[in-house]
């Protein structure tokens, strides 16, 4: 776990005036080199962007007769087309549900299993836990025939409950891992003072150990809810079919296809536009956490 | 105090744990036996074959041909991502002018990182279908650029000499920004006072970036590396979406050989799962194989 610090180092820079000039203009040209390969990049990555942006706000003929071309009205309309007529709505609120469900069930069962992992000795452990981490090494490729199987198997294909319980049972082996790490690291004796206080081991779970756990699970919580929110593969194989059930990343590529056969451009920027948006607003609005959360699990 | 003690291991453990066995352990386990047999899809009807599934791989010229994309891949993305990443991060941490303060950013740092940072919360999905319409021949914004500057315009995705190289540039696109933080954090935990000391005696920015910051990096750059070289043999839903492999295979990868070959049209359901195994195979020894490579190369450093 680290937490990125990111402020300190850029208001640090107090250039010491007048002494050693050559040194400085020598440095200021090097700087001006390197500072341009800098904008070039946040150029690289806002263009796209802002383009898209500027793209679903355009007519159709717009986008086709000049890429760079401003709108001549703001056209509304197409951000109105692609909520209501391509359903953009109907699947950003069921991708809103199944993630709500999958990520408080990975959250839950996850904390639980890497509380018990960390804090409890008991036989088998360390087997139990090298087969439920050893679950992050798996390519999903290799799972996806049988998964396809198991889920149909079930009664749970094309159905929202299949896809909370898989994406939950893929998440597990990560937030484990990650999560006892976590709660190895909290101090045993404030467990012990509540033991001994006569407080019982589920209380002390989730009255105890749990809110000690936050940052920990923020941090897992973030990567997990990415992950889930940008889940396409498993609902690519698990939810075929009944279109109304779709998650948000099945209908922004069902209206790519659509757009390959009706030309509607504009309803396609405005799709993704609309994806894109509360993603922005979100990540602008917890940068630092965002960051912190995603990158902590690598750094481990 | 022990009372209380096992209900609560098997009441905690017991629901992920039969999760888990249902929907991720089970399917792997079932996805080598499957790989062993002639099973086509949605009857029954599966008879075990042994290793035919395999040989047929071997002189399969399409999953060849895919395994020889996922090698460019491998070979380019993972470097090209870390060197700019690297670069990138080091600009931003210490790449300042010297003041009194010693080592520090330049201006708007954490302007730059918000920035970069952002097509990691994107996702995939989005970042493919924006970028096709980027590469767009007519409407696309690469075109509309190079025409106006009176340059040729190609197909791009619809060119079979381009179309993969695309897909590897918006994979490395949409990667760069995450080390650059990756990496950042992890040139903050380096003790300032080291530069300091080498900045005294006189040593140049990239002496410093050579001698002190790779190494002391050395692990992060490695679980990057790792990170790096697992996605590129994967790549599956960028090819997908951007090109479905074409033209004529020229951008196809063996996730998408696996995936066609399962749900495309036809389902194969055994040999799909062979290309699986394959791949499990081919994760894991890169895994293996970049760990070892890198802890070599720490001890040269140390």
């Amino acid at each position: 776990m680290t937490t990125v610090d990111d402020t300190a180092p850029a208001t640090v820079a107090a250039p010491s005036r007048s002494k050693d000039r050559p040194l400085r203009r020598e440095l200021g040209v090097a700087n001006a080199f390197s500072h341009s390969f800098l904008v070039l990049w946040a150029a690289m990555t806002l263009l796209p962007l802002a383009w898209m942006f500027l793209s679903s706000l355009k007519s159709n003929s717009e986008i086709l007769a000049d890429p760079w071309g401003l709108p001549g009205a703001l056209r509304f309309d197409n951000w109105t087309r692609a909520w209501t007529k391509a359903h953009i709505g109907q699947y950003f609120l069921n991708s809103a549900v199944v993630v709500a469900g999958s990520l408080t069930l990975t959250m839950l069962l996850g904390a639980a299993a890497a509380y018990v992992f960390a804090r409890y000795e008991f036989r088998g452990r360390q087997v139990v836990y090298y087969l439920f981490v050893g679950g992050m090494m798996f390519p999903v490729f290799l799972a996806l025939v049988p998964l396809f199987f198991v889920v149909r198997n079930a009664g749970l294909f094309g159905t929202w409950t299949g896809l909370i319980l898989v994406y939950a049972a893929y998440s597990l082996p990560f937030t484990v891992f990650f999560l006892t790490a976590f709660f190895r690291t909290l101090p045993t004796s404030v467990a012990e003072a509540a033991l001994i206080d006569g407080c019982g081991h589920f209380r002390l779970f989730f009255r105890v150990m749990l809110p000690m756990a936050r940052p920990g699970l923020i941090s897992v919580g973030i990567f997990n809810f990415l992950s889930h929110w940008n889940q396409f593969l498993l609902p690519q194989v698990l939810m075929q079919g009944d279109e109304s059930k779709w998650v948000l990343a099945q209908g922004l590529n069902a209206l790519a296809v659509n757009q390959g056969y009706a030309g509607d451009y504009a309803q396609l920027f405005a799709g993704l536009a609309i994806a894109v948006l509360p993603v922005l607003v979100v990540y602008v609005a917890f940068q630092r956490q965002i960051q912190a959360g995603l990158t902590a699990g690598q750094l481990k | 105090m022990r009372h209380g003690r096992y209900p609560l291991i098997v009441s905690f453990l017991l629901p992920p744990l039969v999760l888990y066995g249902v929907f991720v352990l089970s399917p792997y386990l079932q996805a080598f036996q499957i790989s062993t047999t002639d099973w086509l899809g949605y009857s029954a009807q599966a008879d075990p074959v042994g290793m035919a599934n395999f040989r047929t791989l071997l002189h399969d010229g399409y999953v060849w041909n895919a395994l020889k994309n996922n090698a460019i891949l491998l070979a380019l993305v993972p470097v090209l991502t870390i060197a700019l990443g690297l670069f990138f991060a080091t600009m931003l941490t210490m790449g300042g002018r010297k003041g009194r303060a010693g080592v520090s950013g330049v201006r708007g740092t954490s302007i730059y990182r918000l920035v970069y940072f952002f097509p990691q919360v994107l996702s995939v999905v989005i970042i493919a279908l924006l970028w096709k319409e980027i590469y767009h021949p007519n409407s696309g914004l690469l075109n509309g650029t190079l025409r106006a500057l009176g340059l040729p315009a190609p197909t791009w995705l619809g060119d079979p000499r381009f179309a993969f190289w695309c897909v590897l540039a918006v994979m490395v696109w949409s990667n760069v920004g995450f080390y650059v933080v990756l990496f950042g954090a992890a040139m903050q935990a380096i003790p300032r006072d080291i530069y300091e000391a080498v900045m005294l005696d006189g040593a140049s920015r990239a002496v410093m970036l050579r001698k002190i910051t790779i190494p002391l990096l050395w692990d992060t750059v490695q679980v990057a590396w790792i990170y790096l070289a697992i996605a590129a043999l994967d790549g599956f839903i960028l090819v997908q979406l951007m090109t479905n492999g074409g033209p004529n295979f020229s951008s196809d990868v063996i996730g998408m050989r696996m995936y066609d070959t399962a749900f495309g049209s036809e389902t194969k359901f055994g040999y799909a799962s062979a290309i699986g195994v394959v791949m499990f195979f081919l994760t894991l020894s890169v895994a293996v194989l970049a760990l070892r490579a890198a802890r070599r190369d720490r001890i040269e450093y140390s």
